[in-house]
């Protein structure tokens, strides 16, 4: 680990520690690697089904962010709750709901999570600890903030991974949240994205403090900015994250630096940054080709590297098949899930 | 002339207390800030200080009685001076009081609804009782704390959480003793944060605990009303069942006294617009008791709308182990044939004693107590109006929208040809809630207006 949890305990604000992060193991490696590509490849065949009429509403891509959601997993056990917004389908993924599943509620069918009722925004899985799934910006982080509170009440060690946005973090009941969250010492780990757009707006026209970490600096709470284009960074930074929790010393703040390549949604055409920006770093950063420039360097074979494509490619497709044929919700499932 | 200490009022709903101790005797030397005695209200212990200086020349209520009205002139202060022989030159009692406390005296004179305790008559039997049971009179602050203390022993995963619910034993007092009972894991104080408390309330939730989230008052979960709706109302729903929330949130609703217009708002009509909660307000100690322990035990999100001004009001809880009214049934509390009059929560205040009047004009009431606004128990209303033919709802809250207007439209869609006249709506004022006490009595509904209105769809 880059930096031991008593570094972070005495002085609370770190920035990215210089140099490489840990090596992962090549299995780490090929993990990280197969489970970003499916979240990839996922969003990409989500895009087309939006293209062509398929899935409605809002359909909110995660392209270019997987390794925040990918790292974190890696750095949890079972037990461990995930909550997060809107741009969740990554989330979902990486906690290991089914594929097929999400895109049929993407799709509005009857075998998606939540038998199409819920839609992109408001899926669950109870089996798998995702928590949603939530479309108010902020909400998910009080929310979360009551995972981890049901955590110190039942007594356990599982945390509460609490994921939203630079946007989200300018809502007031965030710091509602973060207050309450270090005064009861509850185990959760705010997972700030910054993306560096809410929407539209850019980080620096919206936020005062634009060093997210530093956001629960009033309140005591540790934080760390990472580089989220880097899924072993990620994982690092998570692995020191998840031990605070667990030693019962109060929530953890994360800033993960990433980027979303595509529009806020898919009706936003990002005329608020350049093509070239986009491109930029697309080239120099991203989380998957940097997984795979390693492999092949360690001499995995491209072979490998296709068979691992081949499998996720698999997935999606079946995903999408399944989404497109599976029956709609019966029209009696209108009446359902009102009451229990 | 000797000064008068009167009986102070010590809250904005209080009408009478115990005057638990006198710390100063007759003929002690009193300075301005003395604390002279200690008067227990049903919150709190308060102590009462010397205002003017002198001696203090006779006790007039002597310790340790119990229901003493406010403004009752307790004690006097001889001036330097003046001696005991002085006291008979003391001004009488009344005229004192409405000299030295104008606002208080015109509280004092306020009609029944405020002033009074609420009409307990009760001609109909409670079905939910079996015949014979043992029947405890109770306030409803301890009603409501027995329920939540009842439903805690039973249940490890209930727990109550609020502002002061603690420490402080409630602002209300309505949670004393939990904190003594069942410590601070289950009995927990928040920072003043109904929206980020209310959220995380929500989110034990989802993972199978059981929160009573109090609000001080409903008037500040506006501030949470997002966590409410869109977080604790639609989870259920937008999970294809898999994933809802056992919760319920409490607190006082409604008109307090003389709190003005941020601090008595009637939230009914709102909660009641939304599927997926459920949102109970009752009127009678029991109804409080039943309903909470049936709101706790529930699975789905519950608002459970109290009312300040009842809080120490008393009433016949039956004494049962598991004493559970089921949510989304209504009560005829007095039968009658001629007119139908629906309202619950404070509202049936206004509604008995009209009931009384009428009865004396030969006209018979029956007055429904709702008790739940959702799920609507329309069949009660619909069996009645179908016997009487005519109905007049009545509400604290504003008649757009309110709940009358949608109890008018459902008596219509069931009832249309058994009506012998227009549904009447009695309800509160459209104007935000004046602090004046005369203009806060007029943007109230009255006895005396659903008198009125039952007179006018009875044709008299």
């Amino acid at each position: 680990m880059a930096a031991p949890k008593k570094a972070a305990a005495s002085t609370p604000q770190d920035k990215t520690d210089g140099g490489s992060p840990p090596e992962f193991t090549r299995e780490q490696e090929l993990k990280a690697l197969r489970d970003m590509l499916l979240i990839r490849r996922f969003e990409e065949k989500a895009g087309q089904l939006y293209g062509m009429g398929a899935i409605g509403g809002f359909c909110h891509l995660y392209i270019g962010q997987e390794a925040v959601v990918v790292g974190m997993q890696m750095a949890l056990k079972q037990g461990d709750q995930v909550i997060t917004g809107y741009r969740d389908h990554g989330h979902m993924l990486a906690t290991g709901m089914d594929a097929n599943g999400v895109m049929a509620e993407l799709t509005g069918r009857r075998g998606g999570y939540s038998k199409g009722k819920g839609g992109s925004m408001h899926m669950f899985s109870k089996e798998k600890h995702f928590y949603g799934g939530h479309g108010i910006v902020g909400a998910q982080v009080s929310l979360g903030t009551g995972l981890a509170f049901a955590n110190n009440y039942r007594g356990n060690d599982n945390v509460s991974v609490t994921y939203f946005g630079d946007g989200a973090a300018n809502q007031g009941q965030v710091y509602e949240s973060f207050n309450m969250a270090e005064l009861w010492k509850l185990p959760v780990i705010y997972v700030i994205e910054n993306n560096r757009y809410a929407m539209g707006t850019a980080v620096s026209r919206a936020s005062a403090q634009q060093d997210f970490s530093k956001r629960g600096v009033s309140f005591n709470i540790p934080g760390k900015q990472v580089d989220g284009m880097d899924v072993r960074a990620v994982k690092a930074a998570g692995d020191e994250a998840v031990a605070w929790c667990r030693a019962g010393k109060g929530p953890f703040i994360l800033e993960m630096q990433t980027y979303r390549y595509r529009g806020h949604s898919m009706s936003d055409p990002a005329k608020y940054r350049t093509r070239e920006e986009v491109e930029k770093v697309r080239h120099d950063q991203d989380p998957i080709e940097q997984v795979r420039n390693r492999l092949l360097a360690a001499k995995v074979s491209e072979a490998d590297l296709k068979a691992i494509d081949a499998e996720v490619r698999d997935i999606v497709n079946a995903s999408a098949d399944f989404a497109q044929h599976d029956p709609e919700p019966d029209a009696a499932e209108l009446w359902t899930d009102v009451y229990r | 002339m000797p000064i008068q200490v009167l009986m102070p009022a010590l809250s904005p709903t209080m009408e009478k207390g115990n005057l638990a101790k006198w710390l100063k005797k007759e003929g002690e030397t009193i300075k301005s800030g003395d604390v002279i005695a200690e008067i227990q209200t049903d919150k709190a212990t308060m102590e009462v200080e010397a205002t003017d200086e002198g001696t203090l020349g006779k006790i007039l209520i002597p310790e340790g009685t119990a229901d003493v009205a406010v403004n009752t002139p307790i004690a006097t202060i001889l001036a330097d001076g003046e001696s005991a022989a002085d006291l008979a030159k003391a001004p009488a009692p009344t005229a004192k009081a409405a000299e030295s406390a104008p606002p208080a005296a015109a509280k004092s004179e306020a009609p029944a609804p405020k002033a009074a305790p609420a009409p307990q008559a009760v001609a109909e039997p409670d079905p939910e009782v079996p015949a014979g049971t043992e029947m405890v009179t109770q306030t409803i602050r301890e009603a409501l704390r027995d329920a939540m203390a009842e439903e805690m022993r039973r249940d490890p995963d209930v727990f109550v959480m609020g502002e002061e619910v603690a420490e402080y034993q409630g602002a209300y007092k309505v949670t004393q003793g939990l904190l003594q009972e069942f410590g601070a894991k289950r009995v927990i104080d928040t920072p003043i944060t109904e929206h980020g408390f209310a959220g995380v309330g929500v989110g034990a939730a989802m993972t199978g605990l059981k929160p009573i989230v109090e609000f001080m008052t409903f008037n500040f979960a506006m501030q949470a009303i997002d966590q409410i709706i869109n977080s604790a109302a639609k989870t259920l729903y937008m999970s294809g069942g898999q994933m809802g929330c056992s919760i319920v949130f409490r607190g006082p609703n409604g008109a307090a006294a003389r709190v003005a217009a941020q601090h008595s708002q009637d939230y009914s009509a709102w909660y009641s617009n939304v599927p997926g909660l459920k949102v109970v307000a009752p009127f009678s100690a029991a109804d409080y008791k039943g309903l909470l322990k049936a709101a706790i035990r529930d699975p789905n999100p519950v608002i459970f709308l109290e009312n300040e001004v009842l809080y120490g009001h008393t009433g016949e809880v039956p004494k049962l182990d598991d004493f559970i009214i089921p949510i989304g049934k209504a009560r005829i509390v007095r039968s009658g044939s001629h007119v139908t009059i629906i309202s619950w929560s404070n509202g049936m205040t206004y509604a008995l004693k009209a009931a009384d009047e009428l009865a004396k004009d030969g006209i018979e009431a029956e007055v429904i107590d709702l008790r739940t606004l959702r799920p609507m128990d329309t069949e009660t209303i619909i069996n009645s109006v179908k016997k009487t033919g005519r109905a007049v709802t009545v509400e604290e809250g504003w008649a757009q929208s309110g709940v009358g207007a949608e109890i008018a439209a459902r008596i219509m869609e069931n009832a249309f040809d058994y009506l012998d006249a227009p549904v009447a709506r009695v309800s509160g004022k459209d104007v935000p809630m004046p602090y004046a006490a005369n203009l806060e009595k007029l943007a109230l509904p009255s006895a005396a207006e659903v008198v009125e209105a039952a007179k006018a769809v009875c044709y008299r």
